[in-house]
């Protein structure tokens, strides 16, 4: 990528719906409710927006073929050009970059990002959708499913690195206790390590506390150009740094113990934003947690921590909100919730609030300047960062 | 736009009504391994990727897992759009445009024959609260556009055949085209109303087929050994998802999407800013609806100058010369990349027995079928200051 003379893009307002685990609204609805929140943060309306961006993962969970189209209507994309871009659960991150590159191409000076997820109309569970995401000849006969391909992938990290169950279990009670202060998470708790180790053993080694729920919910955040953002607001928070990299589908060829895939996204989005010590330099981060290790696991793809070296830096507090690097001062995944591609963008909703000085009683300290949001999807193949600055 | 963005590669594997023998990853490997050799580039050259699938259309959730590989971009900046192929050359050549990537490739294919029931699909598309549970096929709404159409622009069940006709004859010097064949208007006329006044000869027929693209900025798209061919115009729109809301005579999709395009083109007058026009002709009525959404002629004209011969090869607007889907088979959401690629072909003058003299500039327009209200419209030359 070269550098030099990109069109700067900003995002100026965010806006999200509760997360739940069964909401009473219909996606469209929960779209509508997530862009109107957005659109009032910024004081504007929906004339005001350019392109529409739509992101939602597998149509399998809203039950809904040409689940885009569907939520044009919500997103406010009537008469626009809508684009929906899909990298599976690193969808919600990815529709940022995908906003920047409507704007910063010249074409559009103003952008609507809407990530929607309804997982509750998969019944019994949408558990039972993800079992058509492996391959249909090599994997589907196998019967596969999430959590057993994510045991897979924390033993390997777990046994390659002498890391144990304890010290990652902190995560969890690290992200439900933060989300406790976000006022639309839904599993916001007071646990202890003890609660996570003896909960329910669902596929060794991951437990039920070390997995995020399956939610429904939306969020939005809108985008603008440099010389319209600043117009919009007094406070634009700009998208410095994009990076996403996908892996190979053929993952039982390749080691979990590390996520490559982040690591070259990451180089991406910190080459873009001038960043060379990401360790020094980004001053809060939401990496992806839809499992307790993958936190870790992720802050480690992202050069945040050294190899197998991100439990020692929950253990020493580093982590916490308060700590010398917050990681999901919101709650994340486990804590408020997990309606994928919502999920994702709940994280850059995050980082506008934080270095607003905007997020209330989730504020992490010191006036963070530098913040850093990463998903991450499909099979173990995904990694999709974006980097932001007040 | 603010940087210059060209094709300079196309591939195409296809098109046949049936593929068992070879997978959609091999089709896809086949296309790409064509364009990168037409663009002279290798699989490292490339700095970003772009792929267009639909979850429910491949039978698998996350679809775009399974992209990368027959690309040659593991590990690339790669991602999918859900949405129609033209969608999908926005985002490739947003991306050039922001001057953070100079090679871009773009794959979409389809793999029709093996879906049991496209119909049903289409129908599992329909709003779940307001629309689904009435129990009406998707495509009956194809019958309603289409009388709503001919009542209030004045066109005739005879010249939607006619269009059948046509394209159907142009696809016989298509090399690719999978359905050529010489037919009659009454033949057309004689099939079986499916969703009247619609009938199952004016229903594009399905194909299989994998296009991929190889887009390039300027400075790359102009280095030796090249022959770009510019996007001019492009953009992309959807009107009401909600049914209720549209009005179904009109192409509203298509003449936001067109107005925007031109716009970015700098053409005031389409009826005479085109050589040839490659457009949407899904089922025979639209290709009438879509000429004159674009204001390639006049309400109630597309009918008269379809019979009149104007839209042939040696007519004054030569429409769909590929054969159109009609005529060359109906990929769905790559139909759009396919006429693309086929107009690409043209304004290099490569087009052989399908070749239209003095072909400069195009225009292509795509339409995602029903119940969608999404297309796309895009503006190609082959000469650019």
């Amino acid at each position: 990528m070269s550098k030099t003379g990109l069109r700067r893009v900003a995002a100026v307002g965010a806006g999200m719906t509760k997360f739940m685990r069964r909401a009473l609204e219909t996606p469209n609805e929960l779209a509508y409710g997530a862009t109107s929140a957005a659109l009032e943060s910024a004081e504007m309306t929906r004339q005001d927006i350019e392109s529409v961006v739509i992101g939602t993962a597998p149509d399998a969970f809203d039950g809904i073929h040409m689940n885009g189209e569907y939520l044009t209507d919500g997103a406010g994309g009537l008469g626009l050009p809508t684009l929906r871009g899909y990298v599976g659960g690193g969808t919600g991150v990815f529709s940022v970059i995908q906003g920047w590159y409507m704007i910063a191409s010249g074409v559009f000076d103003t952008c609507m990002v809407m990530c929607e997820e309804k997982m509750s109309p998969c019944q019994p569970h949408p558990q039972g959708a993800f079992v058509t995401i492996f391959d249909h000849t090599t994997e589907r006969p196998l019967q596969p499913n999430l959590l057993w391909i994510f045991a897979l992938e924390m033993n390997r990290y777990m046994s390659a690195y002498g890391i144990n169950k304890r010290d990652i279990a902190r995560v969890a009670v690290k992200n439900k206790h933060n989300a406790l202060d976000h006022p639309a998470a839904q599993l916001g708790a007071e646990i202890t390590v003890d609660d996570v180790l003896e909960s329910e053993m669902m596929a060794w080694p991951v437990n039920r506390l070390d997995v995020s729920p399956t939610s429904d919910g939306a969020a939005a955040i809108i985008l603008a150009a440099e010389g319209t953002a600043e117009r919009i607001t007094d406070k634009p928070v700009w998208i410095d740094g994009v990076g996403w990299a996908l892996d190979t589908a053929y993952w039982a060829t390749r080691d979990l113990a590390y996520p490559r895939y982040v690591e070259t996204a990451a180089r991406r989005a910190y080459d873009m934003a001038g960043i060379k010590e990401p360790r020094k330099e980004i001053n809060i981060v939401e990496p992806y947690d839809p499992f307790t290790y993958k936190e870790l696991h992720h802050l480690e793809g992202l050069l945040l921590a050294d190899k197998g070296g991100a439990p020692q830096l929950a253990a020493d507090g580093v982590l916490d909100r308060d700590g010398d690097m917050p990681s999901c001062p919101s709650g994340g995944l486990l804590g408020v919730g997990n309606p994928i591609a919502a999920a994702g963008l709940m994280k850059i909703c995050e980082l506008f609030w934080q270095l607003r000085e905007e997020a209330g009683a989730r504020q992490v300290p010191g006036q963070p300047k530098t913040g850093l949001a990463q998903a991450w999807g499909d099979l173990m193949q995904v990694g999709t960062v974006v980097v932001m600055r007040r | 736009m603010r940087r210059q963005v060209a094709i300079i590669g196309i591939g195409i594997e296809g098109l046949s009504p049936l593929s068992p023998e070879h997978s959609y990853r091999e089709m896809i490997h086949a296309a790409a391994v064509r364009a990168y050799a037409d663009a002279g580039i290798e699989p490292d050259d490339i700095d970003s990727a772009v792929t267009v699938a639909e979850d429910l259309f491949e039978g698998v959730s996350i679809f775009d897992e399974y992209t990368p590989d027959q690309l040659g971009v593991v590990l690339k900046p790669i991602h999918t759009i859900a949405g129609d192929s033209l969608q999908g050359l926005g985002a490739a050549a947003l991306q050039i445009a922001t001057g953070a990537f100079d090679i871009i490739v773009l794959e979409a294919h389809c793999k029709a024959s093996n879906i049991s029931d496209i119909g049903e699909l289409e129908t599992y598309a329909l709003d779940p609260t307001w629309n689904r549970q009435l129990g009406y096929p998707a495509e009956a709404l194809a019958g309603m556009e289409m009388a709503r159409f001919l009542h209030d622009s004045g066109n005739t069940v005879e010249h939607c055949a006619r269009v059948v006709v046509n394209n159907r004859s142009h696809a016989l010097a298509n090399p690719r085209g999978a359905f050529g064949g010489e037919t009659s208007v009454d033949a057309v006329l004689g099939s079986h109303p499916e969703f009247a006044p619609l009938r199952a000869a004016e229903k594009a027929p399905a194909a299989d087929g994998a296009i991929v693209l190889v887009l390039a900025g300027r400075e790359a798209a102009t280095a030796a050994g090249r022959r770009p061919v510019w996007i001019e115009g492009l953009s992309w729109s959807s009107d009401h998802a909600a049914i209720e809301a549209r009005d179904l005579g009109r192409a509203g999709y298509c003449e936001q999407a067109a107005g925007r395009a031109f716009t970015m083109a700098g053409i005031d007058d389409p009826k005479s800013a085109f050589d040839f026009v490659e457009v949407d002709d899904r089922y025979a009525f639209k290709q009438l609806q879509h000429l004159e959404a674009l204001g390639l002629c006049a309400a109630g004209e597309s009918g008269p100058r379809t019979g009149d011969g104007d839209f042939g090869p040696g007519g004054a607007l030569p429409v769909n010369p590929s054969g159109g889907s009609l005529g060359a088979g109906h990929l769905y959401d790559a139909a759009g990349l396919y006429k693309v690629a086929e107009s690409v072909q043209q304004l290099r003058g490569d087009a052989g027995a399908l070749q239209i003299a003095d072909a400069n500039r195009c225009l292509v327009q795509s339409w995602r079928g029903v119940p969608t209200a999404t297309g796309g419209v895009a503006v190609l030359s082959n000469h650019h200051e």
